[in-house]
């Protein structure tokens, strides 16, 4: 298998290396370079700086704020989200009754149907989600305000996104709603690959289901709730947050900074503002925080493989 | 511990009974009532969940047939008549037709390019030995986990410098570019497991290393294909981020874009019934393609997360 080999490999590899060298990697060692600068990124010309971005950034309040909502957004979210998706997965899949003569474990009935409609949100575009959303907290004319006049609640009338108490909880909702059906499609499949024996042996033992969970589906599943974990902080901290923070809050950003998330704030300090420089030393932070976020996770997650 | 065979109940929860004798597959009449609150509790909360998923899209629906007015005074109420009107303005006025065109463009050069060039990388690392092998793999898949807002700020100059912001193919190729890591590591691990012995005799009856490539692996590689693809397909359809930066020319505008675009300048226009259409007609088709390739929709998505 020698003949020619190595202008083959070189062949193949030219174009796709070369294109995500020049579009990806270039741009991210250029960015960490940019950082000591004073770049604006409207004029080629620029100095360099040193550490007075990075000194700027840690005075800056609004990055700070824009730095609590990512964390809350990497920490709040895949939390809420996988123990929604775990509880509906396990209910699908080992909550069924158990029929006379059928398999020991069983899923409830219509078990299909809710894996096919809980993944409706997972197919369409986190922007078109966002507006949706944007239209149903409206204060007035939205679908859940009208819902609450619609019960008898008409005192209960929030500004939702208006609200800055409100409007950061309103935009992590959405992303709830929009990835749920992910990963409890995700976490089925990994269910469905317990061997059925473990849970005929726990039910033999008297175990009810709650501690069948604990004991038995949650361990085996853990290396996928563990990569399920880092996925959603990825995508809390990146691109999924910045659709919807940028589409459905004012400004945006929301009233008084309230839902303003590092990956919009980068986006804004560079294409809004002009400080292309200061815009990649946010980016930088976002970078460490997200490389922080998954080394802590597969840490604290390890744990001893179970084979099975 | 008691084994039934009487029809008795056997609540799945309680625990105390086992029932492996039972032959008529039939659900019991009388759970135990522990059994059934928690039953009816869960199944409850799994209803609940299946509502709250369909409503809003539900809503979106007969929103988009109602006139101005009635969306503001009443929102849950139905329409009073079907306003297709607000469907035709929405695609000629609207330029819902433009956007589709532009998406169509754009998805469609960048998901062969990514699966071509993707796939071809994917094989060279997979199956052949070279010194920097390891290195350019990791250096793909390290893309995975880098947040894509930090490289976007000097992204844009360098598009800009080749002249290629602004335009249908440089979109094209940042796609690709960005699809890369995914593809080559999902692709990666699926060569891997495609046995040596076929293209070796292929090989050995002469035929070239491109050729065994293209008439050998990739016929076989191809359920890898597609489930990557749909994962492209969808992640490249529904992509926000890129385009709002690289492409801010208006006539060049995708579905996404343009419809935050028209949400923003609807507040000048107040057509709200034509952006709702809009809404709605960017949403049916991935619905109705999902609904028909479900099974590998699902496969192609949660595949990447199960490595």
């Amino acid at each position: 298998m020698q003949h020619g080999k190595y202008r083959f490999i070189v062949g193949f590899l030219a174009v796709p290396l070369g294109l995500y060298a020049l579009f990806v990697v270039w741009p991210f060692i250029q960015s960490i370079y940019y950082s000591f600068t004073d770049w604006t990124g409207l004029s080629p010309e620029f100095k360099m700086v040193g550490f007075d971005n990075y000194d700027r950034m840690f005075h800056d309040d609004i990055f700070w704020k824009s730095l609590w909502h990512s964390l809350l957004f990497a920490l709040v979210l895949p939390l809420v989200t996988i123990s929604l998706a775990l509880f509906f997965a396990f209910m699908i899949n080992v909550g069924g009754r158990r029929r006379r003569g059928g398999p020991v474990i069983s899923g409830v009935r219509g078990s299909s149907f809710y894996k096919i409609v809980y993944f409706f949100p997972q197919v369409l575009s986190i922007a078109i989600v966002a507006l949706l959303f944007a239209f149903a907290y409206n204060p007035d004319s939205g679908a859940i305000n009208a819902l609450f006049r619609g019960i008898g609640l008409d005192s209960l009338q929030p500004l939702w996104l208006g609200d800055p108490d409100l409007a950061l909880w309103c935009v992590m909702a959405v992303l709830v709603w929009s990835t749920v059906g992910f990963f409890v499609v995700l976490f089925s499949a990994g269910m469905a690959s317990i061997p059925a024996d473990l849970y005929e042996a726990a039910l033999l033992d008297g175990a009810n289901r709650i501690s069948t969970f604990f004991r038995i589906t949650l361990p085996l599943l853990w290396d996928t709730v563990q990569s399920g974990w880092v996925y959603m902080g990825i995508l809390a901290l990146g691109a999924e947050s910045f659709a919807v923070v940028q589409i459905m809050t004012t400004g945006p950003g929301g009233p008084d900074y309230s839902t303003t998330v590092m990956v919009l704030y980068v986006y804004q300090k560079a294409f809004r503002d002009g400080q292309a420089a200061y815009a990649t030393t946010i980016g930088v932070a976002l970078l460490v925080v997200t490389l922080a976020f998954a080394a802590i996770v597969m840490r604290l997650g390890r744990r001893e493989r179970l084979e099975y | 511990m008691k084994t039934t065979e009487t029809p008795a109940p056997v609540p799945a929860e309680s625990g105390a009974t086992v029932s492996k004798v039972d032959t008529a597959a039939r659900p019991q009449k009388k759970p135990k009532k522990e059994g059934g609150v928690l039953n009816a509790f869960s199944h409850g909360f799994l209803i609940l969940w299946a509502f709250m998923v369909v409503m809003p899209l539900l809503w979106a629906v007969m929103t988009s047939f109602k006139d101005d007015s009635s969306i503001f005074s009443s929102p849950w109420a139905l329409p009073d008549k079907l306003h297709f009107d607000n469907w035709a303005r929405a695609w000629t006025d609207a330029n819902m037709s433009d956007y589709f065109l532009n998406t169509i463009l754009v998805v469609g050069g960048s998901l062969i390019g990514t699966l071509v060039l993707g796939s071809m990388a994917a094989y060279v690392l997979a199956r052949f030995d070279f010194p920097g092998n390891r290195f350019i793999y990791y250096l793909f898949i390290g893309g995975m986990s880098f947040p894509i807002m930090l490289a976007l700020v000097p992204l844009f100059y360098v598009v800009n410098n080749m002249g290629l912001l602004n335009t249908i193919h440089g979109l094209i190729l940042v796609y690709i570019a960005y699809s890369l890591p995914f593809t080559v590591f999902f692709l990666h691990a699926f060569f891997r497991t495609l046995p040596t012995s076929v293209a070796e005799a292929a090989f050995v009856d002469g035929a070239s290393h491109s050729r065994t490539f293209f008439q050998i692996m990739l016929p076989m590689a191809k359920p890898g294909l597609i489930s990557v693809g749909i994962f492209n397909f969808l992640g490249q359809w529904n992509q926000y981020m890129l385009p709002t930066v690289l492409n801010t020319d208006p006539d060049k505008r995708v579905l996404t874009q343009g419809l935050v675009q028209l949400a923003a300048s609807q507040g000048y226009k107040g057509d709200w019934s034509g952006l709702f259409a809009g809404l709605v007609m960017a949403m049916l088709p991935v619905l109705a393609a999902y609904i028909v390739f479900q099974r590998q929709v699902v496969q192609g998505l949660t595949a990447g997360a199960l490595k």
